[in-house]
């Protein structure tokens, strides 16, 4: 009896699978090829961009960032807020106290604080220990004035999309007309009024308006010729050092661990070999 | 204890001496791993795995510890905690991504050590109690993982949990009060993200205490070995210290070399963009995956997609999920053979080696959409998965015909070795007069 349970159990599971197989093979329509989707068809994986922080000796470019910054200031921060990072932060791209003081307190949305008089909610300027402001109250204010979708906050947006760093310029330099093929194999899936396309967006059609439409939409301080390509690898770079800024310290801390490690790693070896010397193992 | 040529413990200053006399925890370490516990002189480098997995728990308590001072387990606050952790706590971005990351080395540690379980045969008598333990401590730190991931409090944290404790909903009657008892509310909420945090600090320390069980319950019959034969004389063996002291120290060094690797080069290779998106009940990611190590059994819950005999599909996938790993404990009596070591097995050598492939499709299809062909893979191999355990391994157990032993562990590691070398320390320690 206890040789035969189970063997029971296994037959019970097995019966199981093999019904749920039989049913989903012979239901009408059954096929192993699932049929292709607009998004299984037309949607692009991230270029790929040339970076200074790839790699295990990666370090961000500080002119870059400041490029980067500058058209998240311009173009980005009037639709996404950036809430997890502080104007301090700014510091570690290169911007000195003054500067910091200077784009904190120029920053246009006001950081929200309520009046030392009667305690009604008011603003004041930005100071350098604030987070960037949020640009709207709340996500129903953002779908307001956005045809229904919310901006998200950028502050991790490299690392939560797949291939961060070459989705945000492959996005913001993306936008096509809807192509022909598509449009006769599904013209459903035609972007309505309030979106454009852009393959490289998970599902095609995307509310934001084409943020890097022209060249030269920001004049670079340090001279640097802004074309649309520029402008997105800069703010790709940008947003990278905003959602990992401490991506130095972890290669410079990894590059010496390693080669700690694996100089003790061959130490150890030894060890364990003069320790067992002639000992067959 | 194990063997009669086991040392004792012989304290070396008064100091010592006046210690072990009072509490002799000096001698208690040298019989477990030190000079006192005789180990068989062939383990390979698969009996390694132990020891780096007790590293992997050490690693993830001390990183756990002091995240936790910095954490805030509410609903509003875990995400920005977590962000806070990785922006401005001093080495806040090592410990979390060693943390996070210490999980899935932990994991892969893991597996390799029961497959290791497997393919020898180290279930077998007078073994089966460290294998019962030791599948207690798996099931121990998947319910550890889960509730660490969910504290992450992103959109894979919030989904994943409301899948996972969803499942509790398809037993009958009491499912859905009991789904509801035990996220403290109808959905995740903070009274989830709290009990989870004080579960999850509380499980290590537990599974801590079932490790020593797993160790005490191995040092009773001592190591098995890859010949599968039982240790018979002191040759046979040496002392885990400096021994295996030296060996796994070689294989420490090695881990935490890869583990260093990942963590400062490649921190978020094993994880899902979308948990770096905080969570948010309105917008359902577009595709919830588990963690890769619990990919396996995610695969097998969603194999059972037909509802047979009355039950429906969804129950059958939670017991079927529960079923494969809770088969494990039956393991040392389901496999009748005597013979230990698949090495001598070569029968039932094939079927494990088909049982590692399938695993592995079934982790493969566990983190890919529910779509064909795929869903038919990932049933054809929970039916193999079972298959293997409960009609397979009884049955080749039983008629399967053995390669002939050798008779010594000594005998065997000689012979391994007149085959490749002509030198051998051992013979001209005992020259023939």
């Amino acid at each position: 009896m206890r040789t035969l349970a189970p063997l029971v159990v296994g037959a019970g599971f097995i019966m199981a699978l093999l019904f749920a197989i039989f049913a989903s093979v012979f239901t009408p329509g059954f096929s192993l090829t699932p049929d292709p989707t607009a998004v299984s068809l037309f949607h692009k994986a991230p270029r790929h961009f040339e970076y200074s922080f790839e790699g295990p000796f990666g370090k961000y470019d500080h002119q870059q960032l400041q490029r980067g910054f500058q058209v998240y200031k311009e173009v980005c921060s009037n639709c996404h807020s950036l809430k997890l990072v502080t104007f301090a932060d700014l510091k570690q791209i290169g911007y000195n106290e003054a500067e910091v003081k200077a784009i904190a307190k120029g920053w246009q949305i006001k950081q929200p604080t309520i009046s030392n008089k009667d305690g009604s909610p008011t603003t004041r300027d930005n100071i350098p220990s604030d987070n960037f402001p949020l640009r709207y109250a709340n996500d129903t204010e953002a779908r307001s004035q956005n045809n229904g979708a919310v901006p998200p906050d950028l502050s991790l947006i490299t690392k939560a999309r797949e291939d961060g760093s070459n989705y945000v310029p492959s996005l913001v330099t993306g936008y096509t007309d809807f192509p022909a093929a598509q449009a006769a194999q599904f013209p459903d899936t035609r972007p309505d009024n309030n979106h454009y396309y852009n393959p490289y967006f998970s599902a095609l059609n995307i509310a934001m308006p084409p943020p890097l439409k022209v060249d030269g939409l920001v004049s670079y301080k340090d001279g640097t010729v802004a074309t649309r390509e520029q402008m997105a690898t800069d703010v790709g770079a940008f947003l990278t050092w905003a959602a990992e800024p401490k991506l130095e310290q972890r290669h410079h801390v990894g590059i010496a661990s390693v080669i700690y490690l694996f100089i003790f790693a061959v130490l150890a070896y030894m060890s364990y070999r003069t320790i067992w010397g002639d000992k067959k193992h | 204890m194990s063997f009669p040529w086991a040392k004792h413990y012989e304290p070396k200053s008064d100091f010592m001496k006046w210690v072990d006399s009072r509490l002799p925890i000096p001698r208690f370490v040298y019989s477990a791993v030190g000079g006192g516990y005789p180990v068989p002189r062939n383990l390979n480098y698969f009996w390694n795995f132990g020891f780096m997995a007790g590293l992997a728990l050490m690693i993830q308590i001390i990183t756990g510890i002091v995240l936790a001072m910095h954490y805030d387990p509410s609903s509003a606050g875990a995400f920005l905690s977590v962000e806070h952790i990785m922006r401005d706590v001093n080495a806040g971005w090592f410990l979390r991504y060693a943390h996070a990351n210490g999980a899935s080395f932990f994991f892969i540690i893991i597996y390799l050590h029961i497959f290791r379980g497997l393919y020898y045969g180290s279930y077998k008598a007078p073994r089966e109690v460290i294998w019962l333990i030791g599948v207690l401590i798996f099931l121990l730190m998947m319910a550890t993982a889960f509730m660490g991931y969910a504290l992450v409090w992103g959109q894979m944290s919030f989904w994943g949990a409301r899948v996972i404790t969803g499942f509790f909903s398809a037993i009958p009657f009491v499912g859905e009060p009991l789904r509801v008892w035990l996220l403290g509310g109808y959905a995740p909420d903070d009274a989830t993200v709290n009990r989870f945090f004080a579960l999850h600090y509380l499980l290590p320390f537990a599974i801590l205490g079932v490790v020593i069980l797993h160790i005490w319950a191995l040092h009773i019959p001592g190591s098995s070995n890859p010949t599968g034969i039982e240790v018979k004389e002191e040759q046979d063996t040496v002392p885990f210290h400096p021994y295996y002291t030296a060996k796994d120290g070689f294989t420490v060094v090695l881990y935490l070399l890869i583990f260093a690797v990942v963590v400062f080069f490649l921190p978020n290779i094993m994880g899902d963009p979308d948990n770096y998106i905080a969570a948010n009940p309105m917008s359902t990611p577009a595709h919830i995956a588990p963690e890769w190590y619990f990919c396996p059994f995610y695969a097998i819950l969603r194999a059972f997609t037909f509802n047979f005999l009355w039950i429906d599909a969804k129950l059958w996938g939670v017991i079927a999920m529960f079923a494969s790993i809770i088969l494990l404990f039956f393991l040392p009596w389901m496999d009748a053979s005597p013979v230990r070591s698949s090495g001598y097995r070569p029968l039932y050598k094939k079927f494990f080696w088909a049982l590692v492939v399938d695993v592995i499709v079934l982790g493969v299809i566990g983190k890919l959409p529910p779509n064909q062909p795929f869903i038919l893979i990932g049933q054809f191999a929970a039916i193999y998965y079972f298959a293997h355990f409960l009609i397979i391994l009884p049955i080749v157990s039983r008629i399967e015909k053995p390669l002939p032993l050798p008779n010594s562990i000594t005998e065997a590691v000689l012979a391994k070795h007149s085959s490749t070398s002509t030198l051998s320390g051992d013979l001209a320690a005992q020259p023939a007069e």
